[in-house]
């Protein structure tokens, strides 16, 4: 068990990597550094497909003097998916700081606990007025 | 006129008015004959709803941390004993080093002239994918331009002048580097097909070397060239260049029938077909969208 552990050290600091990712989610109440938990989270799952991807003394897929044996490069369709993934988590990255943005012109906070009583109170009163 | 309203809109959300202000009017003329009982009743009920609310908030600050840890531990645990039961790493055995693989690489570059497999795979077996990725970053540059609208106060000094005016050490290492940047990035961007690269790496590149020169020299000699307008229409362009070319060479290989865009010699600069002018469209919409989101975090518009 252990052996196998170290063999696949790679995928246990991905998910070591997830780990702290996700805890730093859960328990900072500051928004932006939820974000930044969320890019570590994001960073774990590219690290895990790229570690399956890979096959050992094997090249990058860039076919060199026409040798397009298999067992001479490494696995391609990974490395397609990360970049995929790292476009996405870019774009997700760059919505969730203009929604922060905005929530702190509108709270001038931005702890989420007080955004939430904030926002509580807004509504009770709105519902007292009614 | 439609960028006003939804300023004027986003301002009344940020005042926290946006919907008192549709309530009131209609609400004010019918409370007139409740409005002793409801202030002799609301006092009491919202101090007792407090004080019970106090002490579940405090409990639930309590256990908070030791139940989200908690969970983490369990995740954590669950993921380390699936790590333990996968394929060992490196191994060329793995079940991910299937046919699929194999195919790609054997007949990879005879099919799509591409020398770099993985530009291949990406731009041209599936290159839908990668116009959906286009358009995902398209959508998220639009929504934080929709967002971050009227986050600009003319008043306000803004902090890029103090920047610009002082910093004498960062101009004259951007006027060596900024240049070079950029043709770093164009090259990275032609060469998608024939090396590492593609338009993804080359757009980022590019978006770097934009900013850093935004940083240094200011907004105002870009402001000409990629003003809003222009902005929209060079995206607009390369997104729909990027779906009618794909659209055209998808149905030409599903009828059997010759495209124009022909393998060529792989390894030469003109060659692999479509993917040398998707990885331009996909360069450009990646920089322009690094630049865009930089110029709305800093000052709120594009141009």
């Amino acid at each position: 068990m252990l052996q196998s552990l170290w063999n696949n050290r790679v995928m246990v600091v991905a998910v070591i990597l997830f780990a702290v990712g996700f805890t730093t989610l859960l328990l900072h109440r500051n928004l932006i550094k939820k974000i930044i938990g969320l890019n570590i989270m994001d960073t774990a799952a590219y690290l895990l497909l790229t570690s399956i991807g890979y096959i050992d003394k094997n090249k990058a897929p860039i076919i060199v003097d026409g040798v397009t044996d298999p067992s001479v490069y490494v696995n391609p369709l990974p490395a397609g998916l990360v970049l995929t993934g790292i476009v996405v988590s870019v774009s997700v990255t760059a919505v969730l700081l203009a929604l922060t943005i905005r929530l702190y012109q509108r709270y001038h906070t931005l702890d989420l606990d007080e955004i939430y009583m904030i926002a509580r109170n807004e509504t009770e009163k709105k519902e007292d007025k009614k | 006129m439609k960028t006003n309203k939804i300023r004027n809109w986003l301002k009344t959300w940020d005042e926290g008015e946006f919907e008192f202000a549709i309530n009131e009017d209609v609400v004010q003329p019918t409370t007139t004959d409740n409005a002793q009982s409801q202030d002799l009743e609301h006092p009491w009920k919202t101090r007792h709803v407090d004080k019970i609310e106090q002490k579940e908030i405090n409990i639930f600050k309590k256990l908070y941390p030791f139940i989200s840890t908690f969970l983490c531990l369990v995740i954590v645990g669950f993921l380390i004993l699936t790590v333990i039961d996968l394929p060992t790493f490196g191994s060329a055995n793995a079940p991910a080093h299937n046919e699929v693989m194999d195919r790609y690489i054997e007949s990879g570059m005879d099919e799509t002239g591409a020398v770099n497999v993985v530009a291949g795979v990406i731009l041209d077996y599936r290159a839908f994918d990668t116009l959906g990725e286009s358009h995902v970053l398209f959508t998220a540059s639009i929504a934080v331009f929709i967002l971050l609208l009227s986050i600009i106060d003319e008043n306000e000094p803004s902090l890029e002048k103090e920047i610009t005016q002082k910093d004498s050490l960062l101009r004259s290492t951007a006027f060596i580097v900024v240049p070079l940047v950029l043709i770093y990035g164009i090259y990275v961007v032609l060469g998608g097909h024939i090396g590492p690269g593609g338009g993804f790496a080359g757009g980022a590149v590019i978006g770097g070397g934009l900013i850093l020169y935004a940083l240094s020299y200011g907004f105002d000699t870009l402001d000409r060239i990629f003003n809003l307008k222009n902005y929209r229409i060079i995206i607009t362009t390369a997104l729909c260049f990027y779906s009618i070319a794909k659209c055209y060479s998808f149905f030409c290989g599903a009828n059997h029938l010759e495209t124009i865009f022909t393998t060529g010699t792989p390894g030469m600069i003109f060659s692999a077909g479509l993917i040398l002018p998707l990885n331009i469209a996909v360069g450009v919409v990646v920089a322009l969208t690094m630049y865009g989101f930089y110029s709305i975090f800093q000052r709120g518009r594009i141009g």
